[in-house]
């Protein structure tokens, strides 16, 4: 009852509660501002992507899949072990090349080459491919994540940096 | 008489300034239905009690433990090796964390068993709820605090199931992530939700939630045939609390009292007796031997999307899980009124059936995890001998390729194996020698096709070697031979 008689004729009080208001809504918006935008800064398209060396073409015998490892190309001082990322390189032979992401194109876990059967095989759902990285059996809705390449100088150059997923490739 | 008086005094003194003890006695001596007075109602309290154990000893591991990607394994090894206490900490806080979980999904059951989501504590069930997903969050992100290769993997799939979302799955990622990929920005990130963000958010609910409690009432014992009706309800609870209740403290806390007690006495043995929970491997993601394993509260989840048909993971991941939740949000809005007890709601009880068995089930599954390959079958599991005896030269080259081009990954031979495809021993009993060989080269039914990776000589050895893998008393698949077609009568 007191509260409409206070609000409702253009009073000092009612004016310095409308500027009290405004005031405060403003402030958490300048606030709110760069609190939404730290928290979405880590969000990035192809700029999450750099190219990496992985080594000299040699090391990676035609016919064969070997592991590869390169750091982070975007890596923190204290990023540790998780600085390091895993991919297989496939010689297919010449300067053709298949580099798979390590990640299985499930739900992400390591998969791992079986050279004698020639499959790589995820140990969390069972999922498999051919060595040419097309999806063999269990969930994966695809084949393996494959980076682009480029041979420059005898090296072997791959373009990553970003977790591999369904939404984002490598 | 000499220690009382003093006592007396000083806590007449805090009283006089404070007011706390004539603010809380009302709350802590209103009346409750008799029949609450009942070892059912203990879970309520006993979860509250382990939070506050987990608080405790939570702040206690972040005094040591260091949130950043390159040293958390180490302090968390020197949480285990060397401070004092350290490991049985930890351990508590890893056995806190399993009981707060159960115990908090029992006081759910009886709360809906006993339909005391019904009018008016709608609100009480609905941010009951929501505790429940925050301590579920507590328990993943916890999981990933203890920054192992378990952890690696873990936020790996998190973000993986992120990344399904359409047009916003790479941004989710991201953020999820704190950058491109799993590295130190998303440790600190779990860190700041594990210790900051979700524990605030699930403190203001148990504030609002014990306040609901004490403001509406502890639910009555349900009585069949007696319903909940929104015009007369709070009369007729008022009327009956007021007419046979008893005092909350000491009448029905002392059982509360005990439940808390046992608890933690529960969470502080298994400590004792279990130890520690990892931390396991180190996050290094070039370490590709990892098998990655979710903790019990989601080896449900795991095993649902190895057995679900691809085409539905999507859709139950980001569409049906969802929609479950907020159904289970939404009990209260259409089932808010009526019969209360258990014994006229055959539908709650059923539902509480199923789903209880479906969840048991399939974490029992994902222990086992038959749908893994065993990775190191082809160099750790040895031929059992009774195979390779008696078997000419050729049967041997194919026991040898069953070994060496590592087909027991996913099946056993001699109960020795993967559990993914279906078991070799017996094998001639249901293929015939040209079905064995199409099943080899084409795949099918979830196995690869190898065609292209055997040569047909190994391909000869190997289906040789098949055919003698049957019981001597048992005689070999043969081709159905197909009856001449019937004429059939016009």
């Amino acid at each position: 009852m007191c509260a409409n008689h206070d609000v409702l004729p253009p009073t000092r009080r009612g004016f310095l509660f409308t500027v009290g208001v405004a005031l405060s809504a403003l402030a958490a918006t300048l606030a709110g501002i760069p609190i939404i935008g730290y928290l979405f800064g880590p969000v990035r398209g192809r700029a999450g992507q750099a190219w990496i060396k992985l080594g000299s073409v040699a090391s990676f015998p035609e016919g064969q899949t070997r592991l590869a490892t390169y750091d982070n190309p975007f890596r923190v001082a204290w990023d540790g072990p998780t600085a390091r990322i895993a991919c297989w390189v496939r010689h297919v032979g010449g300067d053709r090349f298949q580099v798979f992401a390590i990640n299985c194109a499930h739900l992400g876990c390591p998969v791992r080459w079986f050279a004698q059967s020639r499959l790589f095989m995820c140990p969390c759902h069972g999922g498999a491919y051919y060595e040419d990285g097309s999806r063999a059996s269990g969930p994966p809705p695809r084949g393996l994540f494959e980076y682009e390449y480029q041979i420059r100088e005898g090296q072997l150059w791959v373009r990553g940096g970003q977790l591999p997923t369904l939404a984002g490739p490598v | 008489m000499n220690f009382i008086s003093p006592l007396r005094s000083v806590a007449g003194w805090l009283e006089a300034r404070t007011g706390l003890a004539s603010a809380v006695t009302p709350a802590m001596t209103h009346p409750v239905p008799r029949r609450t007075a009942s070892w059912w109602y203990v879970f309520g309290s006993a979860t509250l009690a382990l939070f506050a154990l987990q608080i405790a000893t939570g702040i206690c591991l972040a005094l040591v433990y260091v949130p950043a990607a390159d040293q958390a394994y180490q302090s968390l090894q020197y949480l285990n090796d060397q401070a004092v206490f350290g490991a049985y900490l930890r351990a508590v806080h890893f056995w806190g964390s399993n009981a707060m979980v159960l115990v908090m999904t029992l006081h759910m059951i009886q709360v809906f068993l006993f339909g005391a989501y019904k009018y008016p504590r709608e609100l009480t069930w609905i941010a009951g709820v929501f505790m429940l997903l925050c301590t579920l969050g507590m328990a993943f992100t916890g999981q990933i605090l203890r920054w192992d290769q378990d952890a690696y993997w873990g936020l790996g799939i998190g973000a993986s199931i992120a990344a399904r979302a359409p047009v916003v799955g790479s941004m989710l990622v991201h953020v999820l992530l704190g950058g491109p990929i799993i590295a130190g920005r998303t440790l600190s990130r779990f860190f700041a939700l594990h210790v900051f963000v979700v524990p605030g958010i699930l403190i203001a609910l148990t504030g609002l939630h014990v306040w609901l409690v004490l403001r509406l009432g502890v639910n009555e014992w349900p009585m069949p045939g007696r319903l909940v009706d929104r015009q007369t309800y709070r009369a007729r609870y008022e009327a009956d609390v007021h007419r046979d209740g008893v005092p909350f403290f000491p009448v029905a806390a002392r059982k509360d009292m005990v439940g808390m007690g046992v608890a933690i006495l529960a969470v502080l043995a298994c400590a004792a007796i279990f130890g520690p929970n990892g931390p396991h491997g180190v996050p290094d993601p070039t370490i590709t031997d990892a098998s990655p394993r979710p903790d019990f509260y989601f080896l449900s989840v795991f095993a649902l999307l190895a057995l679900l048909p691809p085409w539905t993971e999507t859709f139950i991941l980001l569409v049906a899980m969802p929609l479950a939740i907020v159904l289970l949000l939404a009990v209260p809005l259409f089932a808010g009124t009526g019969e209360k007890s258990w014994r006229r709601r055959p539908v709650a009880v059923l539902s509480v059936l199923v789903i209880l068995l479906t969840v048991t089930t399939l974490a029992a599954l994902g222990v086992r995890s038959p749908w893994s390959p065993v990775m190191d079958a082809g160099t750790a599991l040895a031929t059992p001998a009774a195979y390779v005896q008696s078997r000419s030269p050729l049967q041997l080259q194919g026991a040898l390729v069953v070994q060496n081009k590592q087909c027991r990954n996913c099946h056993s031979l001699g109960g020795e194996g993967g559990a993914r495809g279906p078991a070799l021993d017996g094998v001639a009993t249901r293929l015939t020698r040209d079905q064995l060989i199409r099943q080899v080269l084409q795949g099918g039914g979830n196995m690869p096709a190898y065609g292209k990776n055997l040569t047909p000589a190994e391909v000869n050895a190997l289906v040789a070697f098949l055919e003698t893998l049957r019981p001597s008393n048992q005689s070999p698949a043969r081709t159905p031979v197909t009856a001449r077609p019937v004429a059939r009568a016009e």
